[in-house]
């Protein structure tokens, strides 16, 4: 506790809710300020890129539209993020678990011989299949061998990147595609359904916001969000209550991998309608949710709205590429910022400044 | 296999293997003191833009790499002002660091993209050890001053850690800053010097790809190196001697993903040094104590007087 003139400055346990929220809007402006800087450094008026932005992506139905279709990747690996977030696995590897989810996907859309009905259901299920399988490996890494999961999951990225270089430079490279590396399109029975002239794929919009309440009930009501929870704050208290380590955390990273992989899903049967090079199947989806899942506070149902915040960034980084002739890499320069302040503030939300009573000590 | 090939692998090794040197020299000191920098990546590359844009500018690949080692330390330094004294989450701090100094580098860097660097800095020969047979080819010829710099100070760094009082004073801030901080050390100063020194470290490694490795700017150009750089780190157990050979082995497995590509298709071979980077960590977990020494008692965990 600190004396100023007539105002204590003290720490507090526990933020209450309005704090936090306050908080954080405030640090995501103070971030749009410091990017306001960015675009003078560059040139362009701050008021005319931020009205341009609002403009053009809140302003019409073919921008929320794109905000939206940004929004379910960073949905579905937030989610999943907070969950691991919570039990204080450090899962860096949602772009990796995405991409899995990609490559399963592309294998039973394109390989598989099923009849048409199944087809769809099939490449959904194999998709949470193989992003859960690459989720679960830093896990066991981490509970048997002690690899640090930042590292393995990092790595795993790097890896399943090159996979899908690999498939689709060789052998998945699609005969009719004339040298480019792409796979053979997507039999339609493969490919989502999408909201009339948008590139919204409803489906998999609704198994993420599905999966953010399906999680946050499981967090608040059931033993295993409980178990999950105290694997993640105390340690010590989970051997001591007999918690298993190893089945906690794999059900975490099964959850956690299976839901960025639905993401990959999705990019592939709704947007491109192929398998293709990684940086355009994900633009850096999974990196982005680390940050959605951080400014949500470990909500998976915050992670919606801040999903929706950064899917609103990334419309915003194509518009800015078309309309002011800007560089799309000033996206990841904002979502560096916006994390820089987020964090900076968490110091704030744990004092409070208050009137001090006549003669209240000193301490 | 002939001996011609052999000595250029271990040459071109060596080679690749500086900015993975540089840069975990850098990390052990900063982890050495409790604070992780998950953002190296951001702050090699960085360092790589800083170094070519400099060099490129002025002509003098020497004041790119100067540019370079300001940049990454002046990248580390808001880290621990953020870390040390907002005692924000290190983790989140250093992937802030890293998305920011890509994406920054990437922005800045646009106009220059795909340029080769006028001046690079230029190779050397070591008079005598050059002449020795196999050894002064595979060693002491075609590479740049930074190779034996990085060796030299990866001795340096060892002794001052484990063999001055100045290696004390770190080590046990690392280790038990409250107690530290009893005898009347000043934990945020040293935490705030070793995580500059990180990334001026980190900066150097970086420029050196651009001013002298590959001399030219190309975005992303330090393709994960950052990351490998922190698995060395454990790799290493935090001693810069086994930093050294840490880093050349990497350096020889980013090699041969490029020798190789006659046999082997070469989007697989440039995944080897990542996979690699999870086995090692992996069986260095298997050979439990005795390979891995314990991580500093305090990394990751900020220090607030008073509070235990």
């Amino acid at each position: 506790m600190k004396r100023i003139g007539p105002l204590i400055v003290e720490r507090r346990l526990a933020p209450p809710r309005h704090v936090v929220f306050g908080v954080s809007v405030l640090a995501v402006v103070v971030a749009l300020l410091l990017a306001a800087l960015v675009f003078w450094a560059y040139g362009v008026s701050p008021w005319r890129a931020y009205a341009e932005i609002g403009r053009g992506t809140l302003g019409t139905v073919g921008g929320l539209s794109d905000i939206v279709r940004r929004a379910i990747p960073l949905i579905l690996c937030g989610v999943g993020l907070t969950l691991a977030f919570r039990a204080q696995f450090w899962n860096i590897g949602a772009e990796g678990q995405l991409l899995a989810g990609a490559v399963a996907a592309s294998g039973v859309a394109l390989f598989l011989r099923v009849p048409d009905v199944l087809r769809l259901p099939l490449v959904f299920l194999a998709g949470f299949g193989a992003g859960a399988v690459w989720a679960v490996i830093p896990a066991l890494l981490r509970v048997k061998l002690q690899v640090n999961e930042v590292i393995s999951t990092l790595m795993m990225n790097y890896i399943m990147a090159y996979i899908v270089e690999w498939l689709v430079h060789g052998p998945w490279k699609g005969p009719t595609m004339r040298g480019f590396a792409y796979t053979d399109m997507f039999p339609v029975a493969a490919r989502l359904p999408l909201i009339a002239g948008t590139r919204v794929h409803w489906p998999t919009l609704a198994v993420g916001v599905a999966a953010a309440l399906v999680v946050g009930l499981i967090l608040s009501r059931t033993r295993l969000g409980y178990e999950v929870r105290v694997v993640g704050q105390s340690p010590d208290a989970a051997r001591y209550a007999g918690i298993s380590f190893t089945t906690v955390l794999a059900l975490t990273m099964v959850v956690s991998g299976g839901l960025a992989a639905l993401a990959g899903v999705g990019e592939v049967a709704g947007i491109h309608w192929r398998l293709r090079s990684p940086s355009h199947i994900s633009m850096g989806y999974g990196y982005t949710a680390i940050i959605v899942a951080w400014l949500a506070r470990g909500s998976p149902v915050a992670a919606i709205l801040t999903a929706l915040l950064f899917g609103l960034i990334f419309a915003a980084g194509d518009l800015m590429k078309s309309t002011l002739g800007l560089p799309f890499q000033i996206t990841g320069v904002f979502n560096g910022l916006i994390l820089f302040s987020l964090i900076s503030s968490d110091l704030l939300m744990y004092w409070r400044i208050r009137w001090g009573k006549k003669g209240e000590a000193w301490t | 296999m002939d001996l011609g090939w052999l000595v250029s692998t271990v040459s071109r090794a060596l080679a690749f293997g500086v900015p993975l040197l540089w840069g975990t020299l850098g990390e052990i000191y900063a982890e050495r003191s409790g604070v992780v920098n998950l953002g190296v990546e951001g702050m090699m590359i960085l360092g790589a833009y800083a170094g070519f844009a400099v060099a490129q500018t002025v002509g003098v690949p020497a004041l790119g790499l100067l540019a370079a080692a300001v940049v990454g330390a002046a990248a580390a330094l808001w880290h621990a002002f953020l870390t040390v004294t907002l005692r924000a989450n290190q983790y989140v701090s250093g992937l802030a660091l890293t998305l920011f100094g890509l994406g920054l580098a990437g922005l800045l860097g646009r106009g220059w993209e795909g340029k080769p660097l006028r001046v690079p800095l230029g190779a050397i020969t070591v008079p005598g050890l050059a002449e020795i047979p196999v050894l002064g080819p595979m060693l002491f010829v075609d590479q740049t001053i930074l190779t034996y710099l990085g060796v030299l100070l990866a001795v340096i760094l060892w002794v001052v850690l484990f063999r001055t009082r100045w290696g004390v004073v770190i080590r046990s801030v690392g280790e038990s800053p409250a107690t530290a901080d009893s005898l009347g050390i000043n934990v945020t100063l040293v935490r705030y010097l070793c995580v500059a020194l990180g990334g001026l470290l980190a900066g150097v490694g970086g420029g050196y790809l651009s001013v002298a490795y590959r001399p030219s700017w190309t975005e992303g150009m330090t393709a994960g190196m950052g990351w490998i750089v922190i698995a060395l780190t454990i790799f290493a157990s935090w001693d810069p001697l086994r930093a050294i050979w840490g880093a050349f082995f990497f350096g020889a497995l980013y090699h041969l993903s490029f020798r190789l590509q006659a046999y082997v298709s070469p989007e697989l071979l440039k995944l080897m040094p990542y996979a690699f980077a999870i086995l090692v960590l992996a069986v260095s977990g298997f050979g439990g104590a005795r390979w891995r020494r314990r991580a500093p008692g305090s990394l990751g965990i900020p220090y607030v007087r008073g509070e235990r």
